[in-house]
């Protein structure tokens, strides 16, 4: 038996999407710049796009640009913003649990003479409110907080945060990495007071090398890209038409049924952090029952190297992460877990499990067992 | 300047003897295969003692130079010019145009060296040389001739169909042609010492087999893809290399449960050798190499190499023996395959190490702690044997 359950790294693409990728790409292969009829069908496609994306949205449908994925769409909303509005103040504010698209683009306008001001979390990963109030300043441009946390699942109360936001300093615009929420949960940047929000095609069941960004009409903002002046100039380069066609059904399928789809998540996440519990030496690391994200359980193994323990997974068919799948190419204590204060002897020994709607109970079912037969196995040949 | 040839001087095989014949020709096999990839058509030929490379076609000169500089057995490559017989003042002409591109800075002092086989040519040697050296000196003001030790030394080779012309010497990498000095099994690990080692037997022309021991889950696929990396990147020197690909985990978790776990490096080292002494006698290896350098770390002192000798009826090779980790590190740069090396992921020889490993061992001592493992091991590395994976990387 198989068990996927790494679909935070990425996803299985949905049937639907790859015939119309495949439709964009043999039939209907324009440029939506061309002037002739292959141009508009293309262009229509993308039209189409942001119609669906803006519907799951509840916002206007000018407001969407497609980018290359998370990584630029982060960028984009970063960098594009800081630059944009410099003038107003130099200072911006972020946690310390933020994925590495969005650190890096941090650190980078560091260099370039701005302040940045990273918030702690508690225990559970969520941000400290009252720091956050605490650092807001006249100064203060921009406020990037993720959604839902990649490693562990822990989710910040986005509305909260937006009113204290509002509260302190409405001039300030309000950044959201939805990277890992989008599809999950319904959002409404609108009501919300989200100003900023990125998405990745491939963590919702679409292809990889797409995502937009939602960009309220009324931010000011500037490209980081510089070409053709596609996308009103925002984002040149020609429009990834069948990307955008397949991002367009995945937005659209994340919304449908949504609800039974959610339901199925958190069951499968209780019944699995409740077998996990009762295993032993492990531990949940994150939000509580019914708090958390409902696709993502983060544990840690007493006695057992995660690498380890992910590649005996792997001999048996289930595939999973060692901490955050995205940075472990390069091994290094991860940031998430060191800030949410996870004991040192299980940064070595943490494993994300995360689900997605098409993830069934027999899977994990599947992998309870096997953990049961090989954590006695791998303890007994612990490291020295 | 367009170069139609490259003569290939070698350095070694010259004093063969009678021999030097398989040399020669084990040379122009492995020009040959360095040059299957290169864009072009070539011609490589043995003519009155020397190997040229004839170009017959364009080609990129430096792809063509990396690939030439990678044959074991060269010890100079010379870019030719070669030249039809059009008259001597033809021939004054092309020899100042080659100068004039070749060297751009003309403050230089030179010899001008000429052969003829072709014996009717209207002028001796002698003429040809005081000729062309006065046209050089009248052509190029900083020139000058100093016939004992020359910084250009210039030569005009008078030959039946052309005439070459070549002053360039571009040194290759020495050695012995691949296939002159018997086969021998690498040992190769992920790290930075055994590649190293394998080039520096290959070198000798030596062809090299390679076996590497991987311990899933213990080590990652990864781990194992690297390997094959490196392989490939020492057989752009040695030729295609066979991998073995030896599962060693429960060999590896049967010694982690029956023996002193200080001792557990050497004895699993011990049955590293055991098992790749097998595999080489059955290819036909009549050696083995490892990277080991005395001292590096405690399963490479004197009394752990000797320990770990002791289970070999083969020669061990050790080319890096007295070589300083600094040392090793240049070469790996050097063969490009330092990058490659350095890529984090654990070898199944750090997966197990205990905290004060012993440095001095009694082989008494291990042999002795051996004797827990009588009722399985046996067995063990014959399964390890049998399902031995083979990857051909080139």
């Amino acid at each position: 038996m198989e068990a996927y359950l790494d679909n935070s790294s990425t996803t299985k693409v949905y049937k639907e999407a790859v015939e119309k990728m495949q439709e964009a790409m043999e039939v209907e292969y324009g440029n939506p710049s061309s002037l002739h009829k292959k141009g508009v069908i293309a262009e229509e496609y993308v039209k189409e796009a942001k119609k669906v994306i803006a519907n799951t949205l509840k916002v206007q449908e000018k407001e969407i640009y497609f980018t290359s994925g998370g990584t630029e769409s982060n960028n984009l909303a970063i960098i594009g913003t800081a630059l944009a509005n410099k003038r107003a103040g130099m200072h911006i504010i972020t946690s310390s649990i933020e994925h590495p698209s969005v650190t890096n683009p941090m650190e980078y306008l560091k260099e370039q003479g701005f302040t940045i001001t990273y918030l702690p979390v508690d225990k559970k990963g969520c941000i400290l409110l009252d720091k956050l109030e605490e650092a807001m300043t006249e100064d203060t441009i921009l406020v990037s907080i993720m959604q839902v946390n990649n490693e562990i699942g822990s989710v910040q109360p986005l509305e909260e945060i937006s009113a204290i936001i509002k509260k302190k300093n409405p001039k300030a615009f309000f950044h959201v990495d939805g990277i890992q929420g989008y599809g999950k949960y319904v959002i409404r940047p609108k009501k919300m007071g989200i100003d900023l929000y990125s998405v990745s095609g491939h963590k919702i069941h679409g292809p990889k090398g797409v995502g937009f960004l939602y960009v309220n009409e009324k931010v000011k903002i500037k490209p980081i890209l510089f070409g053709g002046g596609q996308q009103k100039g925002l984002r040149s380069g020609t429009e990834n038409i069948p990307g955008i066609s397949g991002l367009c059904v995945a937005s659209k399928k994340a919304y449908e049924q949504f609800e039974s789809k959610i339901k199925h998540l958190y069951e499968l996440r209780e019944y699995f952090t409740e077998q996990l519990l009762q295993l032993e030496g492990v531990f949940i690391n994150g939000m509580e029952e019914g708090k958390g994200a409902p696709h993502i359980v983060s544990a840690s193994f007493d006695g057992v190297r995660s690498e380890v323990l992910l590649h005996s997974l792997e001999e048996r068919e289930i595939y999973v992460s060692a901490g955050s799948a995205c940075s472990s190419n390069k091994p290094s204590i991860s940031q998430t877990l060191t800030a949410i204060g996870v004991k040192k002897e299980h940064l070595d020994g943490t494993i994300r499990f995360s689900f997605s709607h098409l993830t069934t109970k027999e899977e994990l079912e599947y992998t309870i067992e096997v953990l049961k037969q090989l954590l006695p196995m791998l303890r007994k040949y612990r490291r020295m | 300047m367009k170069f139609q040839s490259f003569l290939i001087k070698y350095a070694e095989i010259g004093i063969k003897g009678k021999n030097r014949y398989l040399f020669e020709d084990a040379l122009i096999r492995q020009i040959k295969f360095a040059l299957k990839d290169v864009e072009g058509s070539f011609n490589v030929t043995k003519a009155t003692g020397r190997i040229y490379v004839n170009a017959e076609s364009d080609y990129d000169y430096e792809e063509v130079m990396e690939a030439l500089k990678r044959v074991f057995g060269i010890a100079w490559i010379c870019p030719v010019v070669q030249l039809a017989d059009e008259g001597f003042e033809v021939l004054k002409e092309k020899v100042l145009e080659y100068i004039d591109n070749v060297y751009e800075n003309k403050n230089f002092t030179f010899k001008v060296e000429s052969r003829r086989s072709r014996k009717n040519y209207p002028m001796v040697s002698q003429e040809i040389n005081m000729e062309l050296g006065a046209a050089i000196l009248d052509a190029f003001e900083g020139t000058k001739v100093d016939v004992h030790h020359p910084e250009v030394l210039l030569r005009i080779e008078v030959r039946e169909q052309f005439i070459n012309v070549y002053s360039k010497e571009i040194q290759g990498p020495g050695g012995m042609p691949i296939g002159t000095n018997g086969k021998a099994m690498l040992l190769l690990s992920g790290g930075i010492d055994s590649p190293v080692a394998g080039y520096m037997i290959a070198k000798r022309g030596v062809t090299i087999e390679a076996t590497y021991f991987h311990a899933p889950p213990y080590t990652s696929e990864r781990a194992k893809q690297k390997v094959v990396d490196l392989a490939k990147l020492v057989a752009k020197y040695s030729g295609p290399i066979k991998l073995n690909i030896v599962n060693f985990t429960d060999i590896q978790l049967y010694i982690y449960e029956k023996c002193p776990h200080d001792e557990l490096t050497i004895i699993m080292r011990r049955y590293m050798m055991k098992i790749a002494e097998h595999l080489a006698k059955e290819s036909g290896a009549i050696g083995l190499i490892t990277g080991e350098s005395i001292g590096q770390v405690a399963s490479q002192t004197l009394q752990s190499l000797a320990a770990t000798n002791e289970v070999c009826t083969l020669p061990v090779y050790r080319p890096l023996i007295g070589f300083d980790k600094q040392e090793i590190v240049e070469i790996a740069e050097k063969i490009n395959t330092y990058e490659t090396s350095i890529q984090p992921y654990e070898d199944c020889c750090t997966i197990f190490v205990a905290k004060h490993p012993v440095t001095k061992p009694n082989i008494n001592v291990i042999k002795a702690s051996e004797q827990r493992l009588n009722e399985r091991i046996e067995e063990l590395m014959k399964i390890a044997i049998e399902t031995v994976e083979v990857i051909e990387c080139k």
